[in-house]
C-alpha cells in the first residue's frame, strides 16, 4: 500500500463516516424511514478487505448494515442515499430501503435482513463462479452474531465440502443487537469457531486499515487461487448503537472512549500527518470538500428525485412477461 | 405418445434441461450416487457427475440457500427437498431470498430456482412426514407454485420451471411417483399459470388439485352413474397465482362449487378458491360453496385414524349429494 493509495483509502473512509453521519441527520428529519443500521467506526473493515479484492469484479454480499459496501463495491452514492430516501431513482428503486441496497452491475449482490441469510448465497454465488470458470471470488461480511445461526455452519461446512472459492469477513464489533459477545456466545474467538470445518481462519484488528489490508490480501490470494475457503475475523465496534431505534444503553462510555481512541480514519490520519505525507489543514479541507459533496450532491439528488409510482406497485414481483410462464409463449 | 410413471417424467425432465443447457444443475439428499429416494434423478450422476448432481449434507436452509446464491449468477439449479416436511427448514431461504431479492433489489438481481418436494401423505409416515404445506408455499408473494397430478404436468411444469426466471415451487405427492399416464414424445412445455378442466360437466365444479384431482376424477363417476348429476372436474395444477378466470367461468358454467383438498381446512387453497368465487361470480351461485379437507389434526400413526383424516372420493360424493339433496 503505497502513500497515494493510503490518502485515497483515508478519503474513501472519511466520506463513508460522513455519509453515515448525513444518513442519521435525515432519519431524525424522518427523510428517510424504516430501520437504519450505520457503519462508523468499522470503515476500515470493508475498505481494507475490499482493497486487498476487486471491487466490481468479485461479488460481494453482507447484511442490512450495507451502505458502504455497496458505495466500495463502485455504487454511486447518489443512488444508495435516494434509496434511504425512498426515490425511484434509488439503487433499488425505492423498494428495498436502507437494509436492501443492490448494485449488481458493481457485483453488489445486496444486503439482507435476516442475520445469517447471506452465508449459504455466498457459498451459491461461489458454486456458481466455479462451474462458470471465472477468476471471481465471493465475500460475504457479516457480524459476529451471524455465527450463531444455523447457516453459518451449514455453509461452512458446505464451503469447504466443494472447496468453494468464498471468503467470510467476520466483522466482530463484540455486539448482537445489545447483547454483548460473551453472554450470547460460548467461543469468543470466531476464527477458533471454524476449525470445526477445517477451514483457514485468522483474527486481525479491525481498526488498522493496514493490519487489515495485509490480512486480506492473504485472504483473498488463498481464495482466488483455488484453494477453497477462508475466514477473516476483524475486531472492531461500531460507535452507535445497533439501528436507530437502539438506545445504546447497555455500553459504557469507558468502553467506547476505549475503541473510539483507535478510530480507524484517526489513526490513518495521524500516520500520515506524522509522516509529513498530508497536514492538518490538508485534512479539513478534505473533510470540508466531502461534506459539500454529500451535501450539494448527493442530498440535493435525493431530495429532489420522484418517488416511486403507485401504478408501479406490483412490478418486480415477477419477471415481465415471461414467456416460459405460458409453456413458451402463446 | 408413450405411457411412463410420474418419476420417469420427472426424470425425463432433469435430463433434457441438463444435456440442452451446462449450467442446470440438481441438487438434493441422496439424489446423486444413490439415484433419489423416488428415482426422480435416476443415472444422472453418472451421467453429469458430481459437480452437476450434487448429493447434499442434510442442511435444508444452507443447500436451498445456496442454489439461491448460485442462481443469482445464472445457474439454474433444480433443488430436491426430499420430503415437504424439511422444507419448513428451508422456507427462511426460500422466502426471505427466493422470493423476494428480485422485488426488494427493483428487478435487479432474480432468483430462477426450481424446488421440488414430495408433499401429502403416504401410508402411516406420521405427524412430522405427512404434512401438506401447500397452503403455506402460496400465501408468499414472489414465489410460484405448482402441482401437477399427472406425469404429463410433472413433466411439463419441471421443463418450464426451469427456464422461467422466477422461482418456482413444485409439489409433488409421495404416493404418485409410481402412476402411470401418457407424456408426449416431443418436447412439451406446461404453463405455469392457469388451470385445466379434467373432465367436462355441468352441474357442479369439483375442484382439485394433485393428488385430489383424482378424488375428483373418480367421484364425477361416481355422481354421474349413480346419482345423475353431472360434474366438471377442474384441476388447479397452478397453486400461485390461482387460475381466477378459470375458476370463475367454470362457476358461471355450473353454479355450484366443491374444493377438495388433502391439507387441513384453515387458510387453505379451499378457503382462497371459496374467497375467489366469492368475490368474482357471488351472484352465479346456487348453492354455498362447500370444503371437502383433511381432518385439523397431526397426522395419526395409526391406519384407521390416518384414513379417518384424509378425504377420499367418497367424501367428495357424500359433500355433493347433501348440496343437492340427494
Amino acid at each position: 500500500m503505497n502513500v497515494a493509495d493510503k490518502k485515497r483509502l483515508l478519503r474513501e473512509m472519511l466520506f463513508a463516516r460522513r455519509f453515515e453521519e448525513r444518513c442519521y441527520e435525515a432519519y431524525v428529519e424522518r427523510k428517510i424511514g424504516g430501520f437504519l443500521h450505520l457503519y462508523p467506526g468499522q470503515e476500515a473493515c470493508c475498505h481494507g478487505v475490499l482493497e486487498a479484492a476487486r471491487p466490481g469484479h468479485d461479488y460481494v454480499i453482507t447484511g442490512y448494515r450495507d451502505h458502504v459496501h455497496a458505495i466500495k463495491c463502485g455504487a454511486d452514492p447518489k443512488e444508495v442515499m435516494a434509496e434511504l430516501y425512498a426515490k425511484e431513482t434509488g439503487s433499488s428503486k425505492g423498494r428495498g430501503g436502507s437494509m436492501h441496497i443492490f448494485d449488481t452491475k458493481h457485483h453488489f449482490m445486496g444486503g439482507y435482513a435476516l442475520v445469517g441469510g447471506p452465508f449459504p448465497l455466498a457459498a451459491g454465488m461461489a458454486k456458481a463462479v466455479k462451474m462458470k470458470g471465472g477468476d471471481e471470488i465471493a465475500i460475504c461480511f457479516l457480524g459476529d452474531a451471524a455465527n450463531n445461526q444455523g447457516t453459518f455452519h451449514e455453509s461452512l461446512n458446505m464451503a469447504k465440502l466443494w472447496e468453494l472459492p468464498v471468503l467470510y469477513v467476520c466483522e466482530n464489533n463484540l455486539y448482537g443487537i445489545g447483547t454483548r459477545i460473551d453472554r450470547s456466545t460460548a467461543v469468543i474467538d470466531q476464527y477458533k469457531r471454524v476449525a470445526g470445518y477445517n477451514i483457514p481462519s485468522a483474527q486481525e484488528d479491525g481498526q488498522d486499515i493496514e493490519k487489515v489490508f495485509k490480512a486480506a490480501k492473504k485472504a483473498v490470494d488463498h481464495v482466488r487461487s483455488g484453494n477453497g475457503p477462508y475466514f477473516l475475523e476483524l475486531m472492531t465496534y461500531r460507535y452507535r448503537g445497533h439501528s436507530m431505534s437502539d438506545s445504546n444503553a447497555y455500553r459504557s462510555k469507558k468502553e467506547e472512549r476505549m475503541w473510539s481512541d483507535r478510530d480507524p480514519i484517526i489513526m490513518l490520519r495521524d500516520r500520515l500527518i506524522k509522516a509529513g505525507e498530508m497536514s492538518k489543514d490538508d485534512y479539513k479541507a478534505m473533510d470540508t470538500e466531502l461534506l459539500d459533496e454529500i451535501e450539494n450532491d448527493i442530498i440535493a439528488f435525493a431530495e429532489s428525485s420522484p418517488e416511486p409510482r403507485v401504478d408501479e406497485l406490483e412490478r418486480y414481483v415477477f419477471a415481465d412477461n415471461d414467456p416460459w410462464v405460458y409453456g413458451g409463449g402463446r | 405418445m408413450a405411457e411412463i410413471m410420474y418419476w420417469e417424467a420427472i426424470r425425463r425432465a432433469h435430463d433434457e434441461e441438463m444435456e440442452r443447457d451446462p449450467l442446470v444443475i440438481c441438487m438434493g439428499e441422496d439424489i446423486g450416487v444413490a439415484g433419489g429416494t423416488y428415482k426422480a434423478t435416476k443415472g444422472l450422476y453418472e451421467k453429469y457427475g458430481a459437480e452437476r448432481v450434487i448429493d447434499t449434507p442434510i442442511s435444508e436452509n444452507g443447500y436451498t440457500g445456496l442454489g439461491i446464491g448460485a442462481s443469482f449468477l445464472g445457474v439454474r439449479p433444480i433443488i430436491e427437498i426430499m420430503s415437504v416436511n424439511f422444507a419448513w427448514l428451508a422456507m427462511d431461504q426460500l422466502f426471505n431470498s427466493a422470493a423476494k431479492v428480485r422485488f426488494m433489489s427493483g428487478g435487479q438481481l432474480t432468483a430462477p430456482v426450481v424446488v421440488r418436494s414430495a408433499g401429502g401423505t403416504a401410508h402411516q409416515l406420521g405427524a412430522q412426514h405427512s404434512a401438506r404445506m401447500e397452503k403455506v408455499f402460496m400465501g408468499i408473494a414472489g414465489l410460484r407454485v405448482v402441482t401437477p397430478s399427472s406425469p404429463r404436468q410433472a413433466y411439463g411444469l419441471l421443463k418450464s420451471a426451469v427456464r422461467c426466471d422466477d422461482p418456482v415451487y413444485i409439489n409433488e405427492h409421495e404416493l404418485m411417483y409410481n402412476m402411470k399416464g401418457e407424456v408426449p414424445d416431443e418436447e412439451y412445455f406446461h404453463p405455469l399459470e392457469g388451470s385445466e378442466v379434467a373432465r367436462e360437466g355441468s352441474d357442479v365444479t369439483l375442484f382439485g388439485y394433485n393428488v385430489s384431482v383424482h378424488w375428483c376424477v373418480q367421484a364425477a363417476q361416481t355422481l354421474a352413474k349413480q346419482y345423475g348429476i353431472n360434474a366438471e372436474v377442474v384441476d388447479l395444477y397452478a397453486l400461485a397465482p390461482l387460475d381466477r378466470a378459470g375458476i370463475a367461468a367454470s362457476v358461471r358454467k355450473t353454479h355450484r362449487a366443491v374444493i377438495v383438498e388433502e391439507a387441513e381446512p384453515a387458510v387453505g387453497v379451499g378457503a382462497e378458491v371459496m374467497a375467489i368465487i366469492n368475490e368474482e361470480c357471488f351472484l352465479e351461485l346456487d348453492a354455498a360453496p362447500v370444503r371437502v379437507s383433511a381432518a385439523n389434526v397431526p397426522m395419526p400413526y395409526n391406519h384407521g385414524l390416518e384414513k379417518a383424516a384424509i378425504p377420499n372420493a367418497g367424501d367428495v360424493v357424500a359433500a355433493v349429494r347433501k348440496m343437492f339433496g340427494k
